[in-house]
């Protein structure tokens, strides 16, 4: 089965005609996924913000992981399951939606950012704690995941606009 | 007289121009957009901490010094952006029940984070209760703002 295939037998389904079909739904998954937006992105900004070491400039970098982490994926989960249902509006149309699909290459490329940074940089931050300015590649980190997330906003907006829909 | 000013930004040359183009509307709504983020970022982090969430091992006033300077800046790019949007319909915007929660809802939050918030927050000896209440309020008032704005696409 392909990939597309695969989506017309998505929006084939009871779930998604009934999604498609009703007024409320989309209005308010796409509200909860706004929402999310704020909680999610909002401490990543922060969290990148501190690893640049414009904000929060006093607290251990360590500190900031450790307490607004788990609220990063409190807002991720938020954020993949909301993103998820909307995708059941119209599966075909967003499959084949050039902005959903450069969203997820920046998503991928955003998570394999902080995969990096966790599993290499990170280890070792008892030594840069609260070294300001942070290091050279603490703020590399940070730069990248924020231009990246920024990436991913705009070009999730921009999947409304049919400017490229195939017709 | 709001009826002739909403007329007024319709048919003024910023209106004229966004509605006239294909990607005004959207750059700026997505500028709105990225300003959401640091807004929602810099709102959360200090309601986070009066509830006793977040950051616990840094004074609430601390985090709330932190997050000022972010929550300005993202505000007034967000008044800006958002003023354009509405000049681009505003006609729509007028006679939208949305737009209007989202515009009240805007005005009492900001009253309410600048005055009541902003001084409970500077305090680190407000008793918790009195915190929990002005964070729940906080985050009740803005996310109104956020549902009124998304809601302004939708009716």
């Amino acid at each position: 089965m392909s990939l597309l295939s695969f989506m017309q037998w998505l929006e084939s389904t009871r779930l998604s005609v009934a999604f498609h079909e009703s007024i409320w739904s989309f209005p308010i998954v796409e509200s909860v996924h706004v929402l999310g937006l704020c909680l999610f992105l909002g401490m990543a900004v922060l969290t990148d913000l501190r690893l640049m070491g414009v904000t929060l400039r006093r607290v251990p970098v360590s500190e900031v992981f450790a307490r607004v982490l788990p609220w990063t994926w409190v807002g991720a989960l938020i954020m993949v399951c909301s993103g998820l249902v909307l995708f059941l509006n119209t599966p075909v149309r967003y499959y084949t939606n050039i902005f959903l699909r450069v969203k997820f290459v920046m998503l991928f490329l955003a998570v394999l950012n902080a995969w990096v940074f966790h599993s290499g940089i990170y280890r070792k931050v008892r030594q840069w704690d609260r070294q300001l300015p942070t290091p050279i590649y603490a703020k590399v980190a940070g730069a990248l995941s924020l231009l990246l997330w920024g990436g991913i906003v705009v070009a999730g907006r921009m999947i409304a606009y049919n400017w490229f829909d195939q017709r | 007289m709001l009826f002739a000013f909403f007329k007024w930004c319709e048919a003024s040359w910023l209106g004229k121009s966004i509605s006239g183009s294909v990607y005004m509307f959207p750059v700026i709504e997505a500028v709105h957009l990225l300003a959401l983020a640091v807004i929602g970022g810099a709102v959360l982090i200090v309601d986070m901490r009066l509830v006793g969430l977040g950051l616990r091992e840094t004074p609430t006033s601390q985090v709330a010094r932190d997050a000022e300077p972010w929550l300005i800046w993202s505000l007034i790019v967000m008044l800006v952006t958002g003023f354009m949007l509405m000049t681009s319909e505003a006609m729509r915007c007028y006679y939208n029940g949305a737009f209007w929660l989202k515009m009240w809802s805007l005005l009492f939050a900001m009253i309410f984070t600048f005055t009541i918030r902003r001084r409970v927050a500077a305090k680190d000896t407000v008793t918790p209760a009195v915190a929990k209440l002005t964070a729940i309020i906080s985050v009740l008032l803005w996310s109104g703002v956020g549902i009124g704005g998304r809601g302004i696409g939708f009716y």
